[in-house]
């Protein structure tokens, strides 16, 4: 298909291979996103050298610099049920359309009875939202939330997780999930004392096990003297 | 722009068959959509999942006196500033016959400094893991046994444990730093310990100065 070009005309150029490599990346692009809502607070990890990968699978409190915790489950069917066993804890009216509602959010960092409020708040807006201090997660009152949402959001991502792998037993294929882990983000400039409280949280609960989010890194520490 | 070229090529000023021109389809807007939404995938996308590193904490004992005393142990003290210091063995609060009050020393988060101290306490371990890998390459044990033996090393009386504990000034970077040094360093033990009142009051008294 060579072809001169004619004098005077612009010349005719084919784009087909780069409208179909455009295509294609398209198509690669589309089919690999996973769409997720912006997270209520953006923290900034430090690095190490730590190289496993987080699970899918995972039950996630972060913190920011300030050490408010915020609080979320991967699985959504699991996030549900969760809500409604502390809904019915606390004794905090939810609607069934706010528990749909609230399946699809990331973390939340707001006491339980805000939650109707927080859920019902628009998207762009719920970043702003007041009072967003945090899960409460006081470990000398009783008023430790995080204490029942890990216990409660724990125990339902393990019944989803049993649910799936009873499914896949009678269906008779392979069955890769994994069991729920416990991970922590923290942010690099957080006091380590808060992070203690999260930990005393887990502990008292009797989970020893986290993993603990960083960004990846060459090797060894980064922090340079000074002098 | 982009458009089909269809009819073998363009013959100059063909002559004029009649009804025999080729179907052109302008693809100029699909093309834009295409672009616009490939730039979109293309910003949006997320490659790589976050990494993360396992940490397992210990359970407490049952009974608080069972827990037995940590024999060879170092303590690091993390502090304000991206400060810490360390002491080996047991902390004594003043002078006693059995030796003299616990002095802090400081290290800090370089190469040369941090790593250099535990690759010194750690040579001994380290040298019997690497003369282990080395047989283990070549083949003269097995793997299981290759595990145990590493396992052993690492549990041995003679292998330092390092005690991480942090005043309330410590930041979370600090604490991930120094576990992730102790992890590149394959040390046999370290643990997360709270701080005890003494420690903290030497720690003041340094950062202080």
């Amino acid at each position: 298909m060579s072809k001169k070009p004619s004098k005077g005309g612009a010349p005719a150029l084919d784009m087909t291979p780069m409208v179909d490599l455009a295509f294609l990346l398209v198509t690669f692009f589309m089919l690999t996103a996973s769409f997720r809502m912006a997270e209520p607070v953006v923290v900034d990890p430090p690095s190490s050298i730590g190289k496993v990968d987080l699970p899918d699978n995972h039950i996630l409190v972060t913190i920011d610099d300030k050490g408010r915790a915020f609080f979320g489950i991967s699985n959504s069917t699991a996030k549900m049920n969760a809500l409604r066993e502390m809904a019915a804890k606390y004794k905090v009216p939810f609607t069934e359309q706010q528990i749909i509602k609230f399946s699809g959010l990331p973390s939340f960092g707001v006491d339980i009875k805000d939650l109707p409020r927080y859920i019902d708040t628009k998207e762009d807006k719920r970043s702003s939202f007041q009072p967003q201090k945090g899960v409460p997660l006081d470990t000398i009152t009783p008023n430790n939330q995080l204490k029942d949402w890990i216990a409660i959001g724990g125990r339902k991502a393990v019944e989803m997780y049993e649910v799936a792998k009873t499914k896949a037993a009678e269906a008779g294929g392979d069955f890769k999930a994994e069991k729920p882990r416990y991970a922590i983000k923290c942010a690099a400039s957080t006091k380590y004392i808060y992070v203690k409280d999260v930990i005393k949280t887990f502990t008292d609960l009797k989970l020893y096990q986290f993993n603990l989010i960083t960004q990846l890194e060459g090797g060894g520490t980064v922090v340079q003297p000074e002098k | 722009m982009a458009e089909i070229q269809e009819g073998g090529g363009g013959k100059k000023g063909g002559k004029k068959r009649a009804k025999k021109q080729s179907t052109r389809i302008d693809m100029t807007p699909m093309v834009d959509l295409a672009f616009l939404l490939l730039t979109f995938f293309v910003l949006t996308a997320t490659f790589s999942k976050p990494k993360s590193m396992e940490l397992t904490f210990p359970a407490p004992p049952d009974n608080p006196k069972d827990q037995p005393p940590i024999k060879n142990g170092i303590t690091f003290l993390l502090s304000k500033d991206d400060r810490i210091f360390y002491y080996e063995g047991e902390f004594r609060p003043k002078d006693d016959e059995k030796g003299m009050k616990t002095q802090l020393s400081e290290l800090n988060f370089s190469k040369e400094s941090l790593r250099k101290y535990l690759l010194e306490k750690n040579k001994d371990m380290q040298k019997q893991v690497k003369d282990l890998i080395i047989k283990h390459e070549a083949k003269q044990l097995e793997d299981s046994t290759f595990k145990r033996l590493v396992r052993e090393r690492k549990a041995d009386k003679m292998t330092p444990t390092f005690l991480i504990k942090t005043d309330d000034k410590a930041t979370y970077k600090n604490v991930i730093d120094v576990i992730d040094e102790l992890n590149y360093n394959v040390v046999g033990k370290y643990v997360m310990v709270d701080i005890l009142k003494p420690e903290m009051d030497l720690v003041t008294e340094k950062v202080g100065q």
